[in-house]
């Protein structure tokens, strides 16, 4: 029964490709995987954590769970522009270390689209030419002539935590 | 498809640990000599769960040793021995041996062989003692036998007639598979009789005309064939015959055997009577049985840990629940027409809801409470043993076993509670020469109590010993440094030294206490409960240690203060005072920085937006805000912040779940209007505060 089910999800990953929301970030675009994302929210002004990192701007309520937001801007050190209507908050999220899932939300500019891409479609990311830190990259991929990074959801929430322990 | 049994496993675990505990308490009883017949049953009965359970589940180590301790318990319980000292110390090791391999079990991991094994050899070495023992040495060695006392030689395995009712299949059982399931014991041979089949014409397909005779040449536990008809066993008949070895008694075995390959229908209604009773008991233990695991959340498979909830506390909540709906009913209808002159009752109903959600919510708490003896019934096997061990005559007096506490703290407080006991016998109580010198008593007493006291739990361990040698601290302390010579400190302040880290004052280590670990750990431990603890101390009269904790981890009493527009909240419990400074109250030490004078005490200030680093506060001139002051570890400051805001329940939210622990944070709530507020931990502060060393040399801002 099991088993059935599993190649049931197999096929649908490896025909058509995964599915990548799409959001803008200083007129450039990103992806992260479908699955990952929970949610999409408006902006609303978190509460501060003191004396963290600038880019996690606090932690919000979802639904009675603790959800800490982390503008992606100022995370990949993007100049910092005003929110406006159209920034919104991202919720992903992805089973960390130690098989704990954990939530986040990224504050990004907007969110734009849904693109399909299978694993031929990925290509390596350049190790240099980008503000982004390559473990936070799965890679890159030409979406109607422009490129979209995809990003690793499970290694952005994992700095975020992992920051403690250093 | 077979069942997956490891999703009992939990649940024997815990049966098992509850037996063992059974045993452990009743065998501390008859440690008096006198034996009641009732307790030994108790005991034995307990034992032999634990065996049959650890049969069914495969765990043979076990139930091969717990089936010698049953046995000795079994003459014990039948009278023909008498239960010596020596045989109740032996089982009480058995008992910890016995939980040792359970935890090894539960946890994958592997048992000592051959301590179980030494264990062994003294179980068999107490039967042997021919006092009036039966037989032992047979049932010594052939371990697996049916838990009948009556049956002292063991079947080589049984016979089984299996004749299912008609209206079985439609139950959802299937005789197929409970053959299989038989077949998974053993070699198993099967004869099916079919004289019941009717003409083809006639025949429903949904009807079961077959009876089988099973004989399973294995010499399993009865309870284990047991187990597998329990399913079915109103939806059938059945009989379980042993079958005996060759050559014993073989003659009558033989035409047992024969007369039920004849007539089965006959001997399965000749062993009817017996079945028929047996059902009837068995029944009884099954809904017991399945109430308990209904109440221990049947769902989760090992991994998760459950809770036994008393059976009147589910039906209050669902009572409750039944009152909520019905008031949100109400408010519903007079909101489909609604006026100003209904003003009134929307308010009522508007009550009602309050206090009903609160009722709930009380309810709800209700569940994760236990009882405190859970974490106090170790005790009495603990000062049995360390009184023994340390040449002391000591009596434990227990009080308040059935206050109860959040069963986190139940889980929690447990070693730091061994932890104090034992400082108590080892340090505490003297020796009975001593005592008798100091003309006291020659048997000292440990006092274990628990009760409620306002929102917290207070436990208190007190002692009629020496009490804390006070010079020996300060001295010591000097010695390590911690305080200088002409510190004039009060003795409350010398005790509080004891909780530093590797401090102790024992001229010699024993294997009991004194090596200096522990009083810091049971310190953070407690504090890590958000409680606090106290040390109360009179030379030549005995000490008390005294905890306070909350009842519940999961809602606090919390004030809510305003540091610019940011919101916090200070748990209630560490909050002494609130108060607003005057000049005169103010003074810098030098390199401690701003302190306050608060009834002859300097308490060193923390200024919340300087720590925090909040940008905008409404004051920063000490004598514009408030000062909070507050406690954590023993130690006072004054929390600098704008303006109190109320106090209120809050419930308590992780932040690490899905961020970090941030340093002077404990958590996070969420306040009426759906908005996070961060919750202070007020030692964790006091450390940061100090680590920043913001208030150290921060110049005295005053102006006036």
């Amino acid at each position: 029964m099991n088993d059935a089910a599993n190649a049931v999800l197999v096929e649908e990953e490896e025909s058509p490709g995964t599915q990548y929301l799409t959001f803008l970030l200083a007129d450039e675009q990103y992806g992260l995987n479908i699955l990952q994302v929970q949610e999409i929210r408006g902006w609303e002004k978190p509460t501060r954590i003191p004396n963290s990192p600038k880019y996690l701007r606090g932690v919000v309520n979802l639904r009675g769970t603790i959800v800490p937001v982390m503008d992606m801007r100022l995370r990949f050190g993007l100049p910092v522009e005003p929110y406006s209507k159209e920034t919104v908050v991202i919720v992903v999220n992805a089973v960390c270390k130690r098989g704990v899932e954990r939530s986040i939300g990224l504050i990004v500019d907007a969110v734009s689209d849904v693109v399909v891409a299978n694993d031929e479609q990925i290509v390596n990311t350049p190790e240099f030419g980008s503000h982004v830190p390559t473990e936070n990259i799965i890679g890159l991929v030409n979406q109607g002539g422009s490129m979209v990074m995809l990003l690793d959801v499970a290694s952005l929430i994992e700095t975020d935590v992992a920051e403690e322990d250093g | 498809m077979s069942i997956d049994m490891a999703q009992f496993h939990q649940v024997f675990f815990e049966e098992s640990f509850e037996g063992l505990d059974i045993m452990e308490q009743g065998l501390l009883g008859m440690d008096g000599g006198a034996v009641d017949p009732e307790e030994v049953n108790a005991i034995f009965r307990a034992a032999h769960s634990i065996k049959g359970g650890s049969g069914t589940f495969g765990f043979t180590e076990i139930s091969d040793f717990t089936h010698v301790m049953e046995t000795l318990l079994d003459e014990m319980r039948d009278g023909r021995r008498e239960a010596t000292a020596d045989a109740v110390n032996v089982l009480l090791q058995s008992v910890d041996v016995l939980r040792e391999m359970l935890t090894a079990a539960q946890d994958g991991g592997s048992t000592d062989r051959e301590r179980v094994k030494q264990q062994h050899a003294e179980l068999e070495r107490i039967l042997a003692d021919k006092e009036g023992g039966a037989e032992p040495s047979v049932l010594a060695e052939t371990p697996v036998v049916d838990g009948a006392p009556s049956v002292e030689l063991q079947p080589v395995g049984w016979k089984v007639v299996f004749r299912p009712h008609q209206h079985l299949m439609r139950t959802g059982n299937d005789p197929l598979r409970i053959i299989r399931e038989l077949a998974s014991l053993g070699e198993l041979e099967a004869e099916c009789d079919v004289a019941a089949l009717p003409e083809f014409a006639e025949f429903e397909p949904e009807d079961s005309y077959l009876s089988w005779q099973l004989r399973l040449r294995e010499p399993v536990d009865k309870a284990q064939i047991d187990d597998i008809f329990e399913w079915v066993e109103d939806d059938c008949d059945f009989a379980i015959v042993p079958i005996m070895p060759e050559g014993f008694d073989s003659e009558n075995a033989g035409e047992e055997t024969k007369a039920d390959a004849a007539v089965p229908a006959q001997a399965v209604a000749a062993t009817e009577p017996p079945v028929e009773r047996r059902v009837g008991e068995r029944r009884k233990q099954g809904d017991r049985r399945q109430g308990d695991r209904r109440g221990s959340g049947a769902g989760s498979a090992g991994t998760s840990s459950s809770i036994r909830v008393d059976i009147n506390k589910i039906d209050s909540l669902i009572n409750m629940v039944g009152e909520l709906v019905i008031t949100q009913s109400m408010l519903g209808m007079l909101g489909d027409d609604f006026d100003m002159s209904r003003v009134e009752r929307l308010r009522e109903g508007l009550t009602q809801l309050e206090r009903h959600t609160r009722e709930l919510q009380e309810s709800v708490m209700q569940i994760r409470m236990v009882p405190i003896s859970f974490s106090f019934s170790r005790f009495p096997r603990l000062v049995h043993d360390l009184s023994s061990k340390l040449g002391k005559n000591i009596e434990l007096k227990m009080s308040g076993e059935n206050t109860e506490v959040d069963k986190t703290v139940i889980e929690k407080i447990g070693d730091p509670l061994v932890h104090l006991v034992r400082n108590s016998l080892d340090h505490g109580i003297e020796t009975p020469e001593e005592r008798v010198a100091a003309g006291k008593p020659e048997m000292g007493t440990v006092h274990l109590g628990a009760s409620h006291r306002g929102g917290n739990i207070v436990i208190e361990i007190r002692d009629d010993g020496r009490g804390l040698p006070r010079d020996k601290i300060f001295n010591k302390a000097i010695e390590r440094g911690l305080v200088k010579p002409d510190d004039n400190l009060s003795d409350k302040d010398i005790y509080d030294l004891i909780f530093q880290p590797g401090f102790s004052t024992a001229e010699q280590v024993s294997d009991v206490s004194g090596r200096g670990v522990g009083m810091d750990v049971v310190r953070r431990n407690i504090n890590e409960l958000g409680g606090a603890i106290e040390i109360d101390s009179t030379p030549g009269q005995g000490s008390a240690i005294i905890i306070r904790l909350p009842l519940t981890l999961a809602i606090l009493d919390g004030q809510t203060v305003r540091i610019g527009d940011e919101t916090y909240i200070v748990p209630l419990v560490s909050i002494i005072e609130s108060i607003q400074i005057h000049e005169d109250m103010l003074s810098t030490v030098a390199g401690r920085g701003e302190t306050f004078k608060l009834r002859e005490e300097y308490l060193p200030i923390v200024r919340m937006h300087e720590v925090f680093g909040i940008e905008n506060p409404d004051a920063r001139n000490l004598t514009d805000g408030i000062l909070v002051v507050v406690e954590g570890e023993g130690r006072k400051c004054g929390l600098f912040v704008d303006d109190l805001l109320g106090q209120q329940q809050v419930v308590i939210k992780s932040l690490e779940a899905n961020h970090r622990k941030v340093d002077g944070l404990s958590g996070a709530t969420i306040l009426g209007d759906g908005s996070v507020a961060l919750i202070l931990d007020i030692p964790g502060l006091m450390r940061l505060a100090k680590q920043r060393g913001l208030n150290a040399g921060a110049p005295l801002a005053l102006t006036a």
